[in-house]
């Protein structure tokens, strides 16, 4: 087995035992919250990290070029965002809610072909390339990290409509908190999303000479672009947030997952690393 | 006399219930005079509470006092019998007794520990003075109530986590916002109940406190209190909007907030969360509200799951104040005895025996050596009076008569008469 392959395994078990403890603890009777889900998830990070880093230096390009490196990139973001809000904020069963969506990254990261891009296109040795895929999973992450809070905030809203305030509730933050941490992930995402979708575009003119091209890939970038722009104004204009700011975030990351999964492997494009 | 409670509470009936048989306002002093007049019912106290209606009674033994409040309870609030029924408890003598004591030590309570009930418990005790609706039976019960909860109190720590509706409050405050400090807060009605429920919010430092009321005075004096502003009843609406918590208890009989008002303030405020506390009963927000997205309302009775989850951990402190209960239980049951006619008059013939053996010796100390019949002449004289002295009250003692313990307990006094009265501490 290549060294990177090891690493990744590692990672994977680590955050799948991280997602069985952050599930254990949602149904555990005790009050207060244990913080081994995290423990473990930083334990697989580390060996995440080593995977990339080694993948690096293989490729000699930042491993984002086939579906596997792509997903498992794209959890590492996810958890360095995860890492950052928990220290910060302290919420309770954050890791609960998040090491599923690390998880699933990482397993259907697994089922793609492993093998390390040696000889990449010219076309992803622009620097363009580089920020364009960092931004853009940097957003997708913030995303993923608003589904998550968004779950969670629907969980609580429940909880609290319907006067049921035992077990997860009392270990789930505030809902005001929770609205304003979706809130400003989005205000995070968006912005990302944004250079991303600018710096692929200077990148497709620099690959292909021509900006833009209505590829599927981008078509949906488009449509992911429109709904987060949607829920922004929405919640700034007439006050959708809570509830529907929400639901809004789930939806959008739907559409997020959809655009990375769904239109790489359903439909064809410059995207598709097959093509490479 | 028997002792009786019949009454309903959070555990029995849901809030729809209470608030139908609750004696709010006027209708309290209805039901007092009704009770007084009934020929059934010796000594009523009426309590009414958010969390529980309950009539205490001394009724004659096998009569049907009983049946009487019951059917009372019915015609007055015109709710069905059958309705009534499965949501009414009844206890008698010493489980009567037992039930009082745990609603003044705040046993019973549906935040258990809380300190509201027992002022609660004197309120509807001093409007049946007022009345003169009690007697030496119901008298006599609450003063052990007062001082069996001060007992609880003082020796167990149920007290001291006492959370009050207050406390959950502000528990479930915590779990919608994340910063009171800066969220605003008013008081709708300005009665105790609202006063002592504002209080922990309060306390949690809310960043601007609004008081409204119908009666402006009274809610200047609260807003001196609390450092808050008083908003004029005809347009607390406006105040809405910059409203984040709400503790309704204005003591009107109708819904006083309704879905529109606060959809219209939802709306201007840009859908911020809103948590309103209706404690009172009948409930003064429509329940329709809670429906709209990001407010939350709750009712005395949704304020219960917090309030359970407390009540676990205090187990333990609520055993060692039933056993204080158990042993009260016993010196009222005491007390009662002794109110029997046997042992009372036992009492007089002791005493009265006592005190002519006492004036006889002094009187043949005086007169020296004396015929033998000449002192039994003496002993007849001596013993024909004092019997003839203490017939009737014992006569009248033994009669089954319909005031018979209040006359037992007048010849104790009379004749000062000290038969054992175990009254636990004292």
């Amino acid at each position: 087995m290549q060294t990177n392959i090891l690493f990744f395994e590692l990672a994977l078990t680590f955050y799948a035992i991280s997602t069985v403890a952050g599930a254990i603890e949602i149904f555990r009777k005790k009050k207060a919250t244990s913080r081994a889900a995290l423990y473990l998830a930083i334990t697989g990070f580390a060996f995440h990290t080593i995977n990339i880093i080694i993948r690096f230096y293989e490729g000699g390009h930042i491993p984002v070029t086939t579906m596997h490196e792509s997903a498992s990139f794209f959890s590492w973001c996810l958890l360095i965002l995860f890492f950052f809000h928990d220290f910060r904020y302290k919420l309770g069963l954050l890791s609960s809610f998040i090491m599923p969506i690390v998880f699933l990254l990482m397993f259907s990261s697994a089922a793609f072909p492993r093998e390390v891009n040696e000889s990449i296109g010219p076309m992803l040795q622009s620097y363009w390339f580089g920020i364009h895929v960092i931004f853009a999973f940097l957003g997708d992450a913030a995303f993923a990290m608003a589904a998550g809070i968004g779950m969670m905030y629907l969980l609580q809203e429940r909880h609290l409509k319907s006067k049921k305030l035992d077990g997860i509730f009392q270990k789930l933050p505030n809902l005001q908190v929770l609205d304003e941490i979706n809130y400003h992930l989005i205000t995070l995402g968006f912005p990302l999303l944004t250079l991303a979708m600018i710096t692929g575009v200077m990148w497709a003119n620099s690959a292909w000479g021509s900006y833009w091209r209505w590829d599927p890939k981008e078509v949906w970038s488009l449509i992911t672009w429109l709904i987060y722009a949607l829920v922004l104004h929405l919640r700034i204009t007439i006050g959708w947030r809570g509830k529907k700011a929400a639901i809004l975030s789930i939806v959008g990351f739907a559409i997020v997952i959809f655009a990375f999964f769904g239109v790489t492997l359903l439909l064809e494009g410059q995207h598709t690393f097959k093509a490479f | 006399m028997n002792i009786v409670v019949i009454g309903l509470n959070h555990k029995t009936a849901a809030i729809e219930v209470r608030e139908k048989v609750a004696f709010d306002g006027p209708k309290l002093q209805e039901a007092i005079n009704i009770l007084k007049d009934s020929d059934t019912i010796r000594e009523s106290i009426i309590l009414s509470t958010c969390n529980r209606v309950e009539i205490y009674a001394g009724v004659n033994s096998g009569e049907d006092g009983v049946e009487n409040i019951k059917q009372f309870l019915s015609d007055f609030h015109k709710v069905p019998r059958d309705l009534l029924d499965t949501a009414l408890y009844i206890h008698e003598g010493k489980e009567a007794i037992r039930h009082m004591y745990r609603v003044a030590a705040s046993l019973d309570s549906m935040i258990v520990g809380e300190p509201q009930i027992l002022g609660q418990l004197k309120d509807a005790f001093d409007a049946a003075m007022t009345n003169k609706t009690t007697g030496m039976y119901l008298n006599k019960l609450m003063r052990k109530s007062v001082s069996v909860a001060k007992r609880v109190r003082t020796e167990t720590k149920i007290a001291e986590s006492a959370v009050s509706i207050s406390f959950a409050a502000v528990e479930l405050a915590k779990k919608i916002f994340d910063d009171l400090s800066t969220k605003s807060f008013m008081l709708m009605g300005a009665g105790e109940m609202a006063e002592l429920a504002a209080k922990n919010l309060i306390n949690t430092g809310v960043r601007d406190v609004y008081i409204t009321n119908r009666t402006i005075a009274r809610a200047e004096e609260l807003a001196n209190e609390f450092h808050g502003r008083v908003v004029p009843f005809e347009n607390f609406t406006d105040e809405l909007l910059h409203t984040d918590i709400v503790i309704c208890s204005t003591g009107a009989p109708h819904y006083v907030l309704s879905p529109d008002q606060v959809t219209k303030a939802m709306k201007a405020r840009k859908q911020k969360q809103m948590f309103i506390i209706d404690i009172s009963v009948p409930r003064n927000v429509d329940p329709a509200i809670n429906d709209i997205d990001n407010v939350y309302l709750y009712d005395v009775d949704n304020l219960k799951g917090i309030v359970d989850i407390n009540v676990k951990e205090r187990s333990k402190e609520a055993e060692k104040a039933e056993c204080i209960v158990d042993q009260e239980i016993g010196a009222y049951v005491k007390w009662t005895e002794s109110l029997s006619a046997t042992p009372t008059i036992l009492a007089i013939r002791e005493k009265a025996e006592a005190i002519r053996q006492e004036e006889l010796e002094k009187v043949l100390r005086k007169l020296g050596p004396i015929e033998e019949s000449t002192i039994n002449a003496i002993q007849q004289l001596s013993t024909s009076i004092v019997n003839k002295l203490i017939h009737p009250p014992t006569a009248a003692l033994k009669s089954e008569q319909e005031d018979r313990d209040l006359m037992v307990d007048m010849a104790k006094r009379l004749f000062k008469l000290e038969i054992e009265e175990n009254n636990g501490k004292k």
